[in-house]
C-alpha cells in the first residue's frame, strides 16, 4: 500500500474508532446514534435472519432493471439523436438543463399515474439515468473517427452492423463514463423512491424502522446500502482505471 | 444556425411537450394527470394564494440557510484540500466516494441529529451541496499555476490575502462550475427532505397534493419548481461563461 493510501486508511479509522468511543461514552445519545460495532453486529443479525432477503432482491432488481434500461434506451436514443443533427440542436438546451432541475419531483405524478407498483419506481429511475447515458453516447459518437464510418460506409454495412460492430466498440470509454453515471443514478433515484412511497423495498424498510424508533435495523439496513453502493462504485472505478491502462498499453 | 430557425425549432420542441402531456392525460385518466389548459389555469390562482406564499417562503428559508452551508464549508473544505497537497491526496476519494452515494439513506440520520424543524432539511441540502462545491473548487486550484503562488510568497503575501487575492480569482471559473452544481442538489436536498417529513414547504405540498389526489395541484406545484430551476441554471450558466471568456 502506499503511504498516501495508508493515511487515508488510518484517516477513516479514526474517524470510525471516534465515533465508537462517542457512543460508548455516552457522548452520544444512543437512540440519536448507535455504535458503528453495533451496526455491523445488527447486520450481521439481519442477514442470517433472513428477513430482509425479499426487500433485498427487490430493491437490488429494481436497480438493475433501471439501470440495463437506462443504458440501452439511452444508447438506442443517442444513437438516434446523433444521427438527426437538427434534433439535437433542438434538444441540446433540454440536455443543459436536465441535471439542473429536481426531476423527482415528479414521482408523485408517477404515483398518481401508474399506482403504488415498481412501475414508478422503474419510470422515475429511468428518467433519471437515461439521460446521462444519451449525453455520453453523444459525446462518444461525436469522438468515433470519421474514417471509420467511412470504411463501415465501404462495406456496405447496416445501420446496426455499424452501430453495434464499430460505433459502439469506438465510442466506449465515453460510453463508460454514461454507464458509471447511470449506475450511480439508478441507485439514488430507486432508494429515494422507495424511502418516500413505496409498498415495499429498502428504502421503504429504513423509513419504516426510522418511524418505529427501530434503530439498530435502522442503521443496520443504512449500514448495508452504503456497503453495496461502495462496493458497485468501487468496482465501476477499479474496472475504469484498469481498462484505461490496457488502452494506453496497447497504443504504445 | 439563424435564430428564427432556433425559435422555430423550441416552439415544435414545446408542442411536442403538451402533445405528450395532453395524450398521457387521455391514457391516465382526469385524476391522475390533469390536461394542459386546466393546470395553467389551476396555476394563475395558486400563484398568488397566501397557502402557496407560506409553502414558497419556507423552502426558501431552509435552501438560502443550506446552500449558505454547502458553500462555506465546501469552500473551506476545497481551498484547504486544493492549497494542502496531502490533505487533497488523502480527501479526494473519499469526498469522491461519498458524492456517488445516495446520500437518501441518510436523511433519518440527519433527522435523528438535527430533529423534524427546519434545521434538518437545511442539514440534509448542505450535505448535497458541499461536496460538489468542494471537489471542484479543490481541483480549481490545483489547476494554478505554481508561478502565481511564488509571486505571492515573493511579495510576502499572508495565507489569507493568498487566499483572497491570488488563489480564488484565479480559479474562479472553476469554482463557479463546483457553486452552479451545488445549487442543483442543494434545491434537490431541500426538496427530498420536505417529501419524506416537513409539514410545510413546496415537496411537502406535492406530496400532500398526491395523497389528497389533488393532481392539480400537485402537477402545478412541481411546474413552478421546474421553471425555477431551468431559470436559475440558465442565469448561473451566463454567467459561468462570461468568467470563462474573461480568464
Amino acid at each position: 500500500m502506499t503511504r498516501i493510501g495508508g493515511i487515508r486508511l488510518a484517516v477513516i479509522l479514526a474517524m470510525i474508532a471516534a465515533l465508537e468511543l462517542a457512543c460508548r461514552s455516552g457522548l452520544i445519545n444512543h437512540r440519536t446514534i448507535i455504535a458503528p460495532s453495533e451496526m455491523a453486529s445488527a447486520l450481521a443479525a439481519l442477514l442470517t435472519s433472513g428477513a430482509v432477503n425479499a426487500d433485498i432482491a427487490r430493491t437490488l432488481g429494481l436497480i438493475l432493471i433501471v439501470i440495463v434500461f437506462s443504458i440501452a434506451l439511452g444508447f438506442i436514443a443517442g444513437l438516434a439523436i446523433h444521427a438527426l443533427p437538427r434534433l439535437r440542436e433542438a434538444l441540446d438546451p433540454f440536455f443543459a438543463t436536465y441535471y439542473a432541475v429536481p426531476i423527482f419531483i415528479f414521482y408523485p405524478v408517477l404515483i398518481a399515474i401508474f399506482g403504488l407498483s415498481p412501475m414508478p419506481i422503474v419510470v422515475i429511475g429511468v428518467a433519471t439515468a437515461v439521460v446521462a447515458m444519451i449525453i455520453a453516447t453523444l459525446n462518444g459518437l461525436d469522438r468515433v473517427p470519421r474514417v471509420l464510418t467511412k470504411v463501415a460506409r465501404v462495406h456496405r454495412l447496416s445501420r446496426l452492423t455499424t452501430a453495434l460492430t464499430l460505433q459502439l466498440p469506438a465510442a466506449a470509454p465515453y460510453l463508460f463514463i454514461g454507464v458509471k453515471l447511470a449506475v450511480s443514478y439508478a441507485f439514488i433515484a430507486v432508494i429515494a423512491a422507495e424511502f418516500i412511497l413505496s409498498p415495499a423495498g429498502l428504502g421503504r424498510d429504513i423509513a419504516d424502522a426510522y418511524a418505529d424508533f427501530n434503530n439498530r435495523r435502522m442503521y443496520a439496513l443504512i449500514l448495508f446500502l452504503l456497503i453495496v453502493a461502495t462496493i458497485v462504485n468501487a468496482a465501476l472505478h477499479a474496472f475504469d482505471l484498469r481498462w484505461a491502462e490496457r488502452r494506453s498499453g496497447g497504443r504504445q | 444556425m439563424t435564430a428564427t430557425r432556433r425559435a422555430t425549432d423550441t416552439a415544435i420542441l414545446a408542442i411536442v411537450v403538451l402533445a405528450i402531456w395532453q395524450i398521457l392525460h387521455r391514457i391516465a385518466g382526469e385524476t391522475a394527470l390533469p390536461a394542459p389548459a386546466p393546470t395553467m389555469s389551476y396555476l394563475v390562482h395558486l400563484l398568488p394564494s397566501a397557502r402557496f406564499a407560506a409553502n414558497a417562503a419556507a423552502t426558501a428559508l431552509a435552501f438560502s440557510f443550506a446552500l449558505a452551508l454547502a458553500y462555506i464549508i465546501g469552500l473551506a473544505i476545497g481551498v484547504w484540500m486544493g492549497a494542502h497537497r496531502l490533505s487533497g491526496a488523502v480527501g479526494e476519494p473519499i469526498l469522491v466516494a461519498l458524492y456517488s452515494l445516495p446520500k437518501i439513506t441518510l436523511y433519518p440520520v440527519v433527522l435523528l441529529i438535527f430533529g423534524l424543524g427546519i434545521s434538518g432539511k437545511v442539514a440534509f441540502g448542505a450535505m448535497h451541496g458541499i461536496l460538489p462545491v468542494a471537489l471542484l473548487t479543490m481541483g480549481a486550484i490545483r489547476a494554478i499555476p505554481p508561478v502565481y503562488l511564488r509571486a505571492a510568497r515573493t511579495l510576502r503575501l499572508s495565507p489569507w490575502q493568498t487566499i483572497t487575492t491570488v488563489l480564488l480569482p484565479a480559479a474562479l471559473p472553476e469554482v463557479f462550475t463546483g457553486l452552479r452544481i451545488g445549487f442543483t442538489v442543494t434545491l434537490l436536498g431541500v426538496l427530498l427532505g420536505e417529501m419524506f417529513a416537513s409539514k410545510l414547504g413546496l415537496g411537502s405540498m406535492i406530496m400532500n397534493a398526491m395523497q389528497l389526489a389533488q393532481s392539480e395541484e400537485m402537477v402545478t406545484v412541481a411546474i413552478v419548481l421546474f421553471v425555477f430551476a431551468a431559470v436559475a441554471n440558465a442565469i448561473l450558466l451566463w454567467i459561468e461563461h462570461r468568467l470563462h471568456r474573461r480568464a
